[in-house]
């Protein structure tokens, strides 16, 4: 199993009042619980239970999928720019493994070049 | 292989069973396939656990997605609902429910103001050609929804093995 690890990306200009399309894109095998492996035995399921994207000190965004999402999940939301911080990505599965990312989304002034 | 020699009256039959099955096709297109999981709930049975009787109105809620979808075990789909994300006024979660899934409910987004823009964007899982269906939980506590057909030509529910 490889580690947990995911991937984000917003536009490289954002400015302050911007609404800012975010994409969080989650390696994760997703398994359904319905899937057999080449053997034929029954994979167990394994998906993520809550995805949470914290801006800051605000929870901007928060999913909670089910075997219905695809493998690798792919979630893209809207936030509203306000100030430079820290956007943090969190998310456990079934197992109880805790997946996270750190990254920091640069609001520019309204008034820049 | 010798076929015994068809009949005037046998053929136009068969033309007619043909026509009128490409009419129910092309009517009902969630009927085309049969599906594995067996179940194809109603949109009553999928939204009345979660609007708990509240008002439901089918408006400002639209789906984006492929109306044909090679693949079932990745289809794209965006949510976008008309809402002016304002304290007052804005959407609070947003499910994704399957009619024919063995697990109806997709997904539950969780948003707010602070998101600015009501629409979401994910790749689901399906399990044979249906009516996906978007329900929308206003700040006021009632409800609006949208329906999408999404042909599905490979089921996810399909071992690749």
């Amino acid at each position: 199993m490889t580690m947990a690890f995911a991937r984000i990306q917003w536009p490289e200009r954002v400015l302050v009042g911007d609404v800012v399309k975010v994409r969080v894109l989650v390696q994760h095998p997703m398994d359904t619980g319905y899937l057999q492996d080449l053997l034929g035995k029954l994979v167990p399921r394994n998906v993520i239970q809550s995805l949470t994207c914290t801006w800051g000190q605000q929870e901007v965004f928060r999913v909670e999928p089910s075997s219905g999402i695809s493998a690798n999940p792919l979630f893209e939301f809207f936030v509203r720019a306000e100030q430079t911080a820290e956007m943090h990505v969190a998310w456990t599965d079934d197992r109880g493994v805790k997946g996270s990312w750190r990254q920091t989304l640069l609001v520019l002034p309204k008034s820049s070049p | 292989m010798k076929l015994p020699p068809l009949t005037r009256r046998q053929g136009l039959r068969q033309a007619l069973r043909v026509a009128l099955y490409g009419a129910s096709v092309q009517l009902w297109p969630g009927h085309a396939q049969e599906m594995a999981s067996g179940q194809s709930l109603s949109l009553a049975q999928m939204t009345e656990p979660l609007t708990q009787g509240a008002r439901l109105l089918q408006q400002d809620v639209k789906i984006v997605a492929p109306v044909l979808a090679d693949n079932g075990s990745l289809v794209p789909l965006t949510v976008q609902v008309q809402s002016p994300m304002t304290p007052q006024d804005h959407v609070t979660h947003l499910y994704l429910l399957s009619p024919r899934n063995p697990v109806t409910q997709m997904a539950v987004f969780h948003l707010g103001p602070w998101n600015g823009r009501a629409e979401v964007s994910t790749r689901l899982r399906l399990a044979g050609t249906q009516q996906v269906v978007a329900l929308a939980r206003l700040s006021n506590g009632e409800f609006r929804y949208g329906q999408m057909d999404i042909i599905v030509t490979e089921s996810a529910c399909v071992d690749a093995s």
